[in-house]
């Protein structure tokens, strides 16, 4: 991926709208850029794409380079969860459960087709949910069956820019679906 | 014991059995009343000695429902499957091999949850993966699910 293309995101253009003062910015600016290099993530992998996500974690790719390094085998240490797999009727609830543990401010990554829409192979059955965002709020979609782990990568600094943006005076609302 | 001699034995032991050519494993088709003292036979006799049953499938044949289990002897080092075949999807059953070899319980559950064939004799036969109150065995050809399933 071109450096041009990463650059341009008009989400960001339109999350950097929010106002504030001199003083919540600045000190907004060194909590942002501290939550943003320490995103830990939770050890949940369903499926294949938790092999790739391991990848990513490996030396080769080296999740840790951009500060996520330490994978928590506790949710309530946690501060992102990679839906990394297939999530099936009966393992909804014990995600929603493992998310709702989590501690605030907590994000979502989908990873691969089964997380993002239910995947390639198996949505049309009667046991897959289909997409991940019928049971929690997803913050990042990275699609791929599985995703390579620089796009898991890309996903991940996507979410990081979405972390600097984050502001005191508007803190974020973690939404509950419906 | 090589698959020729292996052969000869099965089919002394059951003559109904049905020979299948060209497969991986030496394969036959038992009749359901045979099973239960083929499989007995199968464990206890000293030749044979097939002490571990590595697999049991369900599978639905539209015409039939199968159930097939492979075999193998830890200490002969030979193999073996054994088919058996109901006609009726109702109420189809097939003896329990569970008091024969102990893994088959939860197969035989597992079987009856996705397949819908009842195993005569089983301890404890209930749902192993869906829930209690499921309607329909979902991995049955005939299995419609208007909700989830879109048909194409």
């Amino acid at each position: 991926m071109k450096e041009a293309d990463f650059r341009d995101n008009e989400t960001l253009e339109l999350f950097k709208k929010s106002g504030g003062n001199i003083l919540m910015t600045t000190i907004d600016a060194i909590i942002d850029w501290g939550r943003s290099n320490s995103i830990w993530p939770l050890t949940f992998a369903t499926s294949c794409c938790g092999i790739e996500m391991m990848a990513t974690g490996a030396s080769r790719h080296d999740f840790a380079r951009f500060g996520i390094e330490v994978y928590r085998a506790s949710p309530r240490q946690a501060d992102v969860i990679v839906v990394a797999g297939t999530v099936v009727n009966k393992m909804a609830p014990v995600l929603k459960r493992l998310y709702d543990q989590m501690s605030d401010p907590k994000y979502v990554i989908a990873m691969g087709a089964c997380a993002v829409s239910g995947g390639p192979f198996f949505y049309n059955t009667y046991h897959v949910v289909r997409g991940v965002d019928h049971v929690i709020p997803v913050d990042v979609y990275v699609p791929g069956c599985p995703p390579r782990p620089e796009a898991l990568l890309y996903g991940v600094m996507q979410l990081q820019r979405k972390i600097r943006l984050e502001s005191m005076s508007k803190p974020r609302q973690t939404e509950e679906l419906k | 014991m090589d698959n020729a001699a292996l052969k000869e034995r099965i089919l002394g032991l059951v003559p109904e059995a049905e020979f299948v050519e060209n497969k991986q494993f030496l394969t036959f088709i038992i009749p359901p009343a045979k099973m239960h003292d083929l499989a007995r036979s199968l464990k206890s006799e000293a030749d044979l000695a097939f002490d571990y049953l590595f697999c049991l499938t369900g599978v639905d044949m539209v015409k039939y429902l199968e159930v097939v289990y492979h075999l193998e002897s830890t200490s002969h080092r030979h193999m073996l499957v054994l088919k058996v075949r109901t006609t009726d999807r109702e109420n189809g059953a097939v003896d329990t091999v569970c008091d024969i070899w102990r893994t088959a319980e939860f197969h035989e559950r597992e079987v009856y949850d996705l397949m819908g064939i009842r195993f005569t004799n089983h301890p404890d036969l209930r749902r192993l993966f869906l829930e209690e109150g499921w309607k329909g065995h979902p991995l049955r050809k005939d299995y419609v699910d208007e909700v989830n399933i879109v048909e194409l």
